[in-house]
């Protein structure tokens, strides 16, 4: 399984990317694969704003419905409505799909990098 | 296999009706149809056979062994049909003349009068057509309750992570938002996080009890008591009464509100789409708020269904009651509880049980470390059971467990069907560990394999059309 490291990890296994004031969020390859086949994915809007802990949206699975988490407080600055018609770019590209970028951050869940992450997916899965 | 309207042939006929005997009538033009209904077209042969090979593609409570995990697949008598047959409450209006159908109204009253007994309340509707439906009209009483009062400041309603998904779809259906408090790791309710929730602004509390682990919250009076102390209310989610009817009374645990699945619990047929029946019950100072039919005295008032919803359920119901009688209730319970905590310890050893405890009507096996070490997963262990004549159990709930496989056997299964039903457990665990594969790919020998539940989720087909 793979743990990109340049990434950071949520506990909720949400990845966040922060470069230039803006964090791009998405779900880890290990959460795609927890979840099973993407069917919907809820999305909040532009200007929205998220709170680090809170849920900014869902995916629903074959399986179950499950909270999106932001790691980080701010404001949803982009959306990737790509997802909308194609959820299940979640599962085959989880790095690649990213879901919301935030602005504004203010505050930010406790992360881990990659390493500790996998750590922590081994105990947990 | 066809569906009925691919087989139906313009012109043919089954129908046997008797010559007409009452004058006809001409009816306005603009009321008629322009065009003739869509109807299939069979013999008596053709439909029949259609149906038996439907029944023969599904499999039932007839069928066999069906422990699937909150549904309460009881066998349903015999005699409850016959009951709900009978031509005095077939061959009704309900908008017949009260005193031509009051055999219909003692039953309802009957009914009312047994159920509130077993629920600890004071009245009750059968309107409500299922139990989501139930759920939705009992919490409407919640929210009319702070409302007549003047309390609009009550805008939360407080779900346990444990709780089934139409609990917290239907507080956000009646328009609360809904505050999700997690379990403690039993799935019972961490009286801390619901302590750090109550306030003035939760207009109640939605619980199940015994929970969806099959647990029974031992601190119910205490959590009863918070969300009073609070302000609040208390509704029951009566999907696991199966385990404590004529045992312990929700009303008696603190409960202000409850429906009762009468398609569950007291054994009427379910499973198909209904018809159900979701009673709803409430302690006196909520009765006001009560949908009411037409048939009813007083005051007219909302309706959450027409008239008196599926009032033959209610008759099955009734005849179920009256067969047991008020020791049979009881010992039907002890008897859902006894055969689900035999059944668990006879799969001990092999599936492990969520929690190593004494279960109620039902309970959970955790297969994650037995995937991790066969590869082979719950769906897997559930799609292996179809092949051997059992229905899988519950799959993937409750949340908290992972690869969660939830059996309910109820009281209605002899001990040589759970020992058998164990030693197919049994027998999949060791066949898991020799060849995988073969459950990876089962079933074998069903009608349908496995069904792209995906593609059916992202493009639905949803309605048939004439080619």
């Amino acid at each position: 399984m793979n743990f990109p490291k340049e990434l950071q990890y949520a506990k909720s296994h949400e990845w966040v990317k922060e470069a230039d004031g803006v964090a791009e969020i998405g779900i880890s390859e290990f959460a795609q694969d927890q979840l099973g086949d993407v069917v919907f994915v809820n999305l909040p809007q532009e200007g929205d704003e998220v709170v680090a802990g809170e849920a900014f949206g869902d995916v629903e699975s074959v399986k179950a419905v499950s909270d999106l988490q932001s790691p980080v407080s701010g404001i949803v600055c982009e959306v990737n409505e790509a997802l909308l018609d194609a959820p299940e770019t979640l599962n085959s590209d989880p790095y690649g799909a990213w879901i919301i970028r935030v602005k504004d951050v203010t505050d930010r869940e406790e992360l881990m990098d990659a390493e500790a992450y996998e750590a922590f997916c081994a105990e947990e899965g | 296999m066809k569906l009925i309207f691919e087989k139906s042939v313009h012109g043919r006929k089954s129908d046997l009706l008797p010559a007409c005997d009452v004058p006809e009538v001409e009816i306005d033009a603009k009321f008629a149809r322009q065009e003739p209904l869509p109807l299939p077209e069979l013999c008596e042969t053709d439909i029949s056979r259609h149906y038996t090979q439907l029944c023969q593609r599904v499999h039932g409570v007839n069928c066999g062994f069906y422990p699937l995990g909150s549904c309460t697949m009881k066998y349903n008598p015999r005699i409850n049909e016959e009951m709900a047959a009978l031509p005095g409450f077939t061959s009704i209006h309900p908008l017949a003349p009260a005193a031509s159908v009051k055999g219909c109204r003692e039953v309802l009253d009957t009914a009312k009068q047994y159920l509130c007994e077993i629920a600890g309340m004071d009245d009750m509707t059968f309107q409500p057509a299922a139990g989501a439906h139930g759920e939705f009209t009992g919490v409407m009483l919640i929210k009319q309750y702070h409302r007549a009062r003047g309390d609009l400041a009550r805008t939360k309603i407080i779900v346990p992570d444990s709780a089934h998904g139409t609990n917290p779809a239907t507080a956000a259906m009646c328009g609360f938002e809904v505050v999700n408090i997690d379990s403690a790791p039993d799935g019972c309710v961490d009286l801390e996080a619901l302590k750090a929730v109550l306030g003035p602004d939760v207009a109640g509390l939605m619980l199940t009890n015994p929970n969806t682990v099959g647990i029974f919250d031992e601190n119910i009076l205490e959590i009863t008591r918070l969300v009073h102390e609070a302000g609040g209310l208390c509704y029951y989610d009566g999907a696991n009464l199966n385990a404590v009817m004529g045992i312990v009374r929700p009303g008696d645990m603190g409960f202000d509100c409850i429906h009762m699945n009468l398609h569950k619990t007291f054994s009427t047929p379910h499973g198909g789409g209904g018809p159900g029946a979701g009673a709803v019950g409430c302690k006196d100072f909520l009765k006001e708020f009560l949908p009411r039919s037409v048939m009813m005295e007083g005051e007219g008032r909302i309706q959450v269904r027409m008239f008196e919803g599926n009032f033959l359920v209610v008759v099955r119901a009734l005849a179920y009651l009256k067969t047991l009688g008020k020791e049979g209730v009881p010992e039907a319970a002890t008897n859902a509880v006894l055969n689900a905590n035999y059944l668990m310890r006879k799969i001990q050893g092999t599936f492990e049980p969520a929690f190593d405890r004494t279960c109620m009507h039902e309970f959970v096996l955790d297969l994650s470390e037995f995937k991790k070490e066969t590869g082979v997963s719950a769906l897997d262990v559930a799609k292996s059971l179809i092949d051997r004549g059992m229905h899988p159990p519950t799959m993937y709930f409750p949340l908290i467990v992972h690869e969660a496989l939830m059996l309910e056997p109820t009281e209605t299964e002899s001990k040589e069907t759970l020992d058998e039903a164990a030693q197919i457990f049994r027998d999949l665990f060791e066949l898991a560990h020799k060849d995988p594969a073969y459950m990876q790919a089962a079933p074998h020998h069903a009608q349908i394999g496995r069904p792209d539940e995906v593609k059916a989720a992202r493009s639905p087909i949803l309605r048939w059309e004439q080619a």
